[in-house]
């Protein structure tokens, strides 16, 4: 007998190693297809969910404006105009809607006032027409055909989300209410459009989901990401040129190493209580300003910056740092002449990804004030980092605890907003790398 | 081993150019290169022989003080260039580095264009006044790479596309467009193929016209064919030092026989 075997039989030994890789590649498979379902789940209950927020319902009216008492001293002055509230702008919406519907043949059913007719237009709309009417003083005493917001529960009915069994259980919006509304809708006064608005405007208060909008929140957010860019690339690409190239390896800059590292799986509500200790009760700057909120997601960011830094520095071969010193090039001039820009696709790369991750940090942002309701713009910078402002995150925050079921819709769309945000500055991270990269 | 050629290479120039006494080179508690005494003349190729890890490419790297960007290098004793002594605290590495230059084991262009390659150097030196002079310092460093007529059509093309002998190539004009008065090349044929390599040995021949070269090599045939000097280090020891025709033909030390017939390495 010799020892000869055919290499057609396979041995027990090379087919248990064939069983143990084939285990291994299912279970692999079976993780991918874990995270692409839960994925999946995500995308599509947000998108089920807030797409209905970037449509949006008007109703379109023509509302009489009686100069009688819009302007009662007859000299069509904005600023004396200004006296009328948008308690006196109401009743006129009011009456444009009973006027619309008894030229559509509307029947007041036992029960319905005036007053339940004009709440399908949003309480927003008074204060939309009244400054329609001071910007535009010569309208007054005409009837004028204006685009209006329709009330949340409206807006939902239009979108399927509000129907007559959900109204029997509402006390905002009843079914009568609702057959008006399908009138209306025939006489072509309802239309459902692309909301821009929702990107624009401001947050508005609890009781008007329809007229709440990121422009703030979006704006804050951006001014934020500015201060972080200005900041942490600077210091931290500095920080990480002078520890991987020049530094001295001894226990100090071991002991840096290592507290950087910790920095960066510090929990980010704790540079919150930091920023609210430092940059507002001692140093003094305003709550809610995005200066504040840039200046501690600077510190959260830097860590990140700095370790993508040092990785793509230290991913540059030696070969080149030899090259440029063989030539007679100074350490600091063989760095910025030609380890920097190999390096720079992987340092814009980090920067972006620390952007990205600082775009939906919410909980330093909740600590320092941003989570306050803020209605006015901030102004441009550079005063307007220290306008009050909100942030992406916060108002998805600030949003899904109100109870309106109109900023369920709202906070999905801000989600939404976010995540193209995200996606951009990702792909935006991606693109440079694949531009910059250069083979060496 | 060729003897004929040897024996047609001899020198007749004996004017030294670095002289190095007593040097020592510890990389931490390690003692890397132990009491090396060597006179490197002008106007000559200088091998550096040995076994891996003999200490050759250390000491060679210490002649332009490139193990300065090792922390935990230290280096003792006297290297006089042109009797200067280029440890002296007043002396600017990177002024020396434009006086040494070096050519590297892997070839390591810049990853920019093969006029950037070269003229980066003579830039950072201020050696051209105005464009058409760095034009000329160009040209004439890639005459003396011998590489000119094969990439005078390209310059813009980046140095990181040529095969790797022209890359290496590339690299030692890039070497002496600062016009060094040393040249030293660490095993710079390591990573050709024997036609790159023949080609990178004749050009080594004709540099030493203009400068003085020192040259690590593993190959003791390349050793044989371009030197005119021979040294042979063996666990940080300088073992022998001499004409490159008597170490090859008839050396003094049994080490230095036993590495060249191939018993020790």
């Amino acid at each position: 007998m010799s020892n000869h075997t055919s290499l057609y039989t396979v041995s027990d030994n090379v087919r248990r190693r064939n069983a143990v890789e084939k285990r291994f590649r299912f279970y692999g498979l079976t993780a991918i297809a874990i995270g692409i379902v839960a994925l999946i789940v995500l995308l599509s209950s947000v998108l089920s969910n807030g797409s209905g927020a970037f449509q949006q319902t008007y109703v379109t009216l023509s509302v009489h404006l009686p100069a009688d008492k819009l302007d009662k001293q007859g000299n069509r002055d904005p600023e004396e105009m200004k006296s009328v509230s948008t308690f006196g702008y109401s009743p006129l919406i009011r009456d444009a809607v009973v006027a619309r519907a008894d030229e559509l043949g509307w029947v007041m059913p036992e029960g319905m006032k005036p007053k339940d007719m004009g709440a399908l237009i949003s309480k927003e709309a008074a204060a939309q027409l009244r400054n329609f009417v001071l910007a535009n003083p010569e309208v007054v005493g005409t009837t004028i055909e204006i685009e209006m917001l329709a009330n949340g529960r409206v807006d939902g009915y239009m979108k399927g989300r509000v129907d007559r069994e959900f109204a029997l259980l509402d006390s905002n919006i009843d079914v009568e209410q609702l057959d008006l509304v399908d009138l209306l809708i025939e006489g072509g006064n309802l239309e459902k459009r692309f909301n821009w608005a929702f990107l624009t405007s401001p947050d508005a208060s609890g009781q008007r989901p329809e007229a709440a909008g990121l422009g703030v929140a979006i704006l804050g957010s951006a001014y934020m990401m500015l201060v972080v860019l200005f900041l942490a690339l600077p210091i931290g690409v500095a920080a990480s040129i002078y520890l991987e190239e020049f530094a001295p390896t001894n226990k100090w800059t071991d002991l840096i190493e290592v507290n950087i590292s910790n920095l960066a799986a510090v929990p980010s509500i704790v540079f919150g209580i930091l920023g609210l200790a430092i940059f507002i009760n001692f140093a003094g700057l305003p709550q809610s300003a995005p200066i504040v909120g840039g200046l501690v997601l600077t510190l959260m960011t830097l860590p990140t910056i700095i370790i993508a830094t040092r990785a793509s520095l230290k991913s540059v071969p030696p070969s080149i740092r030899d090259a440029a010193l063989g030539v007679g090039a100074s350490k600091m001039q063989a760095v910025f002449h030609h380890v920097l820009p190999l390096a720079a696709p992987g340092i814009l790369t980090g920067t972006i990804i620390g952007l990205a991750q600082a775009l939906g940090e919410t909980a330093p942002l909740l600590l320092i004030g941003m989570v306050a309701f803020v209605k006015e713009y901030p102004s441009m910078p550079p005063e307007g980092f220290f306008d009050p402002a909100s942030a992406l995150p916060v108002q998805v925050f600030n949003w899904t605890q109100r109870a309106d079921a109109g900023f369920v819709e709202r906070a999905s769309g801000a989600i939404i907003v976010l995540l193209v945000f995200l996606i951009i500055m990702n792909a935006v991270a991606v693109l440079l790398r694949r531009r910059f990269e250069r083979r060496w | 081993m060729n003897d004929m050629r040897i024996a047609e290479r001899a020198t007749s120039v004996t004017e030294s150019k670095i002289s190095a006494k007593g040097v020592q080179v510890y990389y931490g508690d390690t003692h890397a290169i132990k009491d090396v005494d060597v006179e490197i003349d002008d106007k000559t190729v200088t091998a550096f022989i040995g076994p891996s890890g003999c200490g050759k490419s250390t000491f060679l790297r210490t002649l332009n003080r490139m193990n300065d960007t090792i922390d935990i290098c230290r280096v003792q004793g006297d290297i006089l260039l042109d009797g200067e002594n280029i440890y002296d605290p007043k002396v600017d590495p990177v002024q020396l580095r434009a006086k040494v230059g070096m050519v590297f084991q892997k070839p390591n262009p810049f990853p920019k264009s093969i006029y950037d390659n070269v003229a980066y150097g003579p830039r950072i030196h201020g050696l051209a006044k105005n464009k058409a002079d760095l034009d000329d310092i160009v040209e004439k460093s890639l005459r003396r790479g011998a590489i000119w007529d094969e990439v005078k059509d390209r310059l813009d093309a980046p140095g990181t596309g040529l095969s790797g002998g022209q890359q290496q190539r590339l690299c030692i004009a890039r070497a002496v467009a600062t016009e060094p008065e040393v040249l030293l090349m660490d095993e710079p044929c390591s990573a050709l193929d024997p036609i790159a390599t023949a080609q990178v040995e004749e050009l080594i021949d004709d540099l030493r016209t203009k400068f003085s070269v020192v040259i690590v090599t593993h190959s003791m045939q390349q050793a044989a064919r371009v030197s005119q000097k021979t040294a042979f280090f063996h666990l940080g020891n300088l073992v022998e030092f001499g004409e490159t025709g008597q170490i090859f033909t008839n050396p003094i030390d049994p080490r230095t026989e036993a590495y060249i017939t191939g018993r020790i390495g």
